[in-house]
């Protein structure tokens, strides 16, 4: 750590940056712990003393987000993304060999500060895994050899920018284009055609247009954006969702990383068309990478009067836009957690009603949209509302990106219209034998092959776009104990039946899974996952059994192979804990055991 | 002239002013529905999930939901009761609550809200958690493990008493109840027995030293009457065996 007086003027530097702004907290205490790899509290008091907040307010967004550390961590930060797309690619051998290297355990600091190793959610890698960060930036395509330089690195403590550049790759891998991906977009060209056309023209063809919220939920954005222009009030925001944390999905990191210009200028209309003055992409902590050049993305477009003051000369036209970064938690990508976050807050969701479009960040009415609604709504002020209707289905109007992974030979980006069946996107990544698939992430739908001639549009199959692939060779429970895991880790802690359901329902699941069940669990799972889905309190908690039922219903066989014959069985281990008596009293008589079976057993050498 | 507005609750009309919720205003016409973070005194919560009731078909918490005229809502009905239980069966799992043990039994919100839904047992796995006793406090103790996160000792001292005690720190199953002093000890806050953050807890988890079995069990609270009768323990006074100061 640095010498007092440094560490202090370090804090103070930070917190001046950002102006002395609470609503920057989240973003100050990224800054501090890139200085000090941690947040000793000595830290948080300044912080909190800065910005004139109570400690306990600071230190509740310190405890909160997975990637602020308020325990030592090593100076080298490492976090192996642990999605099931991962594990089929072998990340559990890889963790367990680079902890082997560097004498650690799972989740823990080397004795001399240098290095610690763990796991995390999804990192949004899943085509190019197995995938970690270090010190927040991304590592693709790991593999052994890799790990033994990365040792050798650590050890050598050389700083991660003269790492190889190669590590740090992140290809886009967009294998199916269409209206959105494919055709080419002049800077500009939307921002230009809301000036010509005026807001309620532009409304209009949104309306036409048909376009529905990219993020999983499906509302329509003509509505939300007429709401939120409605909505009484002076100052409005607009505001770009880019927590991408549904493990399986990262369709808006290409997006960011390829279109950034699209989704900007999406950003631009709506702020124009709502008359908001002010714009903030919620970057997901995992995207860390990304925001060198998306700042630059943002100055250049300043300079060229695409934003900022005047924009395109035209003097009552002000927008811009500002990056905040997540620091891992999937709950902010709920939309008031989000905000709440965006504020500087700790991310637990609020009470709906009332709804952001009129009272969101600051309570001012403001639009949370998907990084994909943004884009297409950008192509639809150029091309117009119609073009984009003429595709899709009835009600699912336009393209829909999928971000494709798990065991196909083709992983990567593929854009088609909606209504495209399940079958025909399994035929163009070169999924030859697949048993599953998990459609819209762990929250969304496990679907069998009977189902496969269902269609990708909110009248069947809704997607935010994530879509893993599982082969006949893979344990369908493996994933589904995976994703209840994921929940268990991303509860928010809020309400009851979230923070308690998720881990009661990964233990029943880990139960069956190591053959320790019986059919009584899984009636369990059944009426646990009924609670939870009406019961809690937002979106995460209430999706967070669908793959178990789901998969319950679909992939009867995955559980029932695995039960006990018995009716109930025990959650503990009484002959183990017998065991524990039998030794103490040196006992081996058949009276020390519960049966015959135990008693064989405890009798083998 | 204009009738009050009102929806319908279980069969019955329940008018209701302008900002008011299912809750508020059931509560006011004198109808009983379990509760345990809502308390009539503080902005509502949502956190429990005990009060789910139906309206117009959607389960939804009758704590947070603005009262409209027309709605139908449905709260005695045996598949809330169930919904309820397993909410209440959550939280028994998740602290350590050892009734015959606590000095709150017969006198705690959360055990006769559990006996008004039917809840006879646990159900679930226990969590057994390891939870800090804190009696570093002259004249009151904390006992970690019976929090059931309900924050209104927080909403408390925060917004009444304006010494910002208690906090909720952590995420998911780590969320704990913290006291806001750098040692984390209650007895270095400026925390009093007079404090409304004293008189809120719907279980036994701040305790008054000093003042243990003053009522023999059997003859506590909620042992005369249930509590769709006598109401949250925070409402009733000291001298008749709650928690509010006379
Ligand atoms: C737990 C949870 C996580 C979510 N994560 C995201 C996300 O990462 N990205 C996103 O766009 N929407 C996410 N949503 C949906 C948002 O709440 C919101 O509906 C969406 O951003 C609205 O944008 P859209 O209408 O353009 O889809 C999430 C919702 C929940 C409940
Ligand atoms: S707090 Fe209430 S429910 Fe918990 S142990 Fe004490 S008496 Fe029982
Ligand atoms: S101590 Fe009592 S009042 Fe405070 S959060 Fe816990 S249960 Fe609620
Ligand atoms: S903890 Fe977030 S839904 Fe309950
Ligand atoms: S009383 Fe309504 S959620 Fe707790």
């Amino acid at each position: 750590m640095a010498e007092p007086m440094t560490f202090a003027q370090t804090v103070r530097d930070i917190v001046r940056r950002h102006g002395g702004l609470s609503t920057r907290l989240l973003q100050i205490l990224r800054e501090v712990q890139d200085h000090l790899t941690w947040l000793p509290s000595e830290a948080l008091e300044q912080v909190a003393e800065e910005l004139g907040l109570s400690p306990d307010k600071v230190r509740g967004v310190a405890k909160f987000y997975s990637f602020l550390y308020t325990d030592p961590r090593g100076s080298y930060d490492i976090l192996f993304s642990d999605n099931i797309t991962d594990r089929m690619l072998g990340n559990r051998e890889l963790l367990h060999y680079l902890c082997e290297r560097f004498g650690i355990g799972i989740g823990e600091t080397r004795a001399d500060g240098v290095v610690s190793v763990g796991t995390t959610s999804c990192t949004g890698m899943c085509d190019q895994g197995p995938a970690a960060l270090v010190n927040g930036y991304t590592l693709t395509r790991l593999d052994r050899a890799r790990l033994d330089r990365i040792v050798e690195l650590v050890n050598g403590r050389i700083p991660l920018e003269q790492w190889p550049r190669e590590f740090f790759e992140v290809t886009s891998n967009i294998r199916r284009a269409d209206i959105l991906l494919g055709r080419h977009f002049a800077d500009g060209a939307a921002v230009r055609a809301v000036l010509r056309r005026g807001p309620e023209a532009m409304l209009d063809e949104l309306v036409k247009s048909g376009l529905r919220g990219q993020g999983g939920a499906g509302y329509k954005s003509a509505a939300k954006w007429m709401a939120c222009r409605n909505a009484p009030g002076e100052v409005k925001y607009v505001v770009c969702n880019a927590d991408e944390g549904e493990p399986g999905t990262f369709k808006d990191r290409v997006l960011m990383q390829d279109f950034a210009d699209l989704v900007f200028e999406g950003m631009t209309l709506c702020g124009r068309v709502i008359g908001a003055r002010q714009g903030f992409v919620y970057l997901r902590g995992e995207y860390r990478y990304l925001l060198k050049a998306l700042r630059e993305t943002l100055q250049r477009r300043r300079e060229t009067g695409l934003l900022g003051e005047a924009i395109l000369g035209d003097p009552s036209f002000n927008f811009d836009i500002d990056i905040h970064l997540g620091a891992g938690a999937y709950v902010c990508g709920e939309e008031s957690a989000l905000i709440e976050s965006l504020e500087g807050k700790h991310g637990v969701p609020r009470i709906r009603p009332p709804f952001p479009t009129t009272h969101g960040y600051l309570n001012r009415p403001t639009v949370v949209n998907n990084v994909e609604t943004f884009a297409a709504a950008a192509k639809i002020a150029v091309e117009g509302g119609e073009w984009f209707a003429s595709r899709g289905t009835a009600e699912s109007k336009g393209t829909k990106l999928l971000s494709l992974s798990g065991d196909c030979e083709r992983p990567g980006i593929y854009e088609y219209p909606f209504g495209v069946t399940v079958q025909r996107v399994l035929e163009d990544c070169g999924a030859r034998d697949a048993q599953g698939i998990q459609m819209a992430g762990p929250a969304g739908h496990t679907v069998s092959a009977k189902q496969f001639g269902r269609r990708i549009c909110f009248e069947d199959l809704a997607t935010g776009g994530s879509f893993m692939v599982f082969d006949r060779s893979r344990d369908i429970l493996d994933g589904i104990r995976n994703f209840t895991q994921f929940f268990v880790h991303e509860s928010c802690g809020f309400c009851t039946p979230c923070r308690v359901g998720t881990s009661l329902m990964r233990d029943l699941v880990t139960k069956v899974h190591t053959g320790h069940g019986t059919r009584q669990d899984l009636e369990e799972m059944r009426k646990l996952g009924r609670i939870m889905q009406v019961a809690c309190h937002c979106g995460l908690g209430q999706t967070a059994p669908n793959p178990v039922l789901d998969s319950l219903d679909e992939f009867p066989e995955a559980y029932e192979r695995r039960l006990r014959s018995t009716a109930y069985e025990p959650a503990f281990d009484l002959n183990a804990a017998l065991e524990e008596a039998r030794q103490l009293t040196g006992r081996r008589d058949p009276g020390a055991y519960l049966n015959e079976r135990d008693l064989l057993l405890g009798a083998m050498p | 002239m204009n009738e009050q507005p009102h929806f319908i609750l279980d069969g019955r009309r329940v008018p209701f002013e302008d900002g008011q919720t299912l809750m508020t205003a059931a509560l006011e016409a004198g109808v009983y529905i379990p509760h345990l973070c809502f308390n009539p005194e503080f902005t509502p919560h949502g956190s429990c999930r005990v009060c789910l009731v139906k309206v117009n078909g959607r389960v939804q918490a009758a704590c947070t939901t603005p009262a409209a005229a027309g709605l139908t809502v449905q709260s005695e009905i045996e598949e809330l009761r169930e919904l309820r239980r397993g909410i209440l069966q959550m939280l028994f799992v998740e602290g350590n609550h050892v009734c015959p043990a606590c000095e709150k039994s017969g006198a705690c919100q959360l055990q006769a809200v559990a006996y008004y839904v039917g809840m006879l047992a646990p159900h679930y796995t226990h969590f057994y958690p390891r939870h800090p006793v804190d009696a570093s406090h002259p004249e009151a103790v904390i006992d970690f493990n019976r929090c059931i996160l309900c924050e209104l000792c927080v909403r408390a001292s925060r917004d009444v008493d304006g010494k910002n005690v208690f906090a909720i720190q952590g995420r998911g199953l780590q969320a704990r109840l913290v006291v806001n002093t750098p040692s984390g000890q209650l007895g270095a806050t400026s925390f009093s027995i007079d404090d409304k953050a004293a008189q809120v807890c719907p279980t036994g988890t701040i305790l008054i030293k000093h003042r243990g079995y003053e009522t023999p069990i059997g003859q506590r609270l909620y042992d005369r009457k249930p509590i769709s009768m006598v109401g949250d323990v925070a409402q009733v006074p000291e001298s008749q065996g709650g928690r509010r100061h006379d």
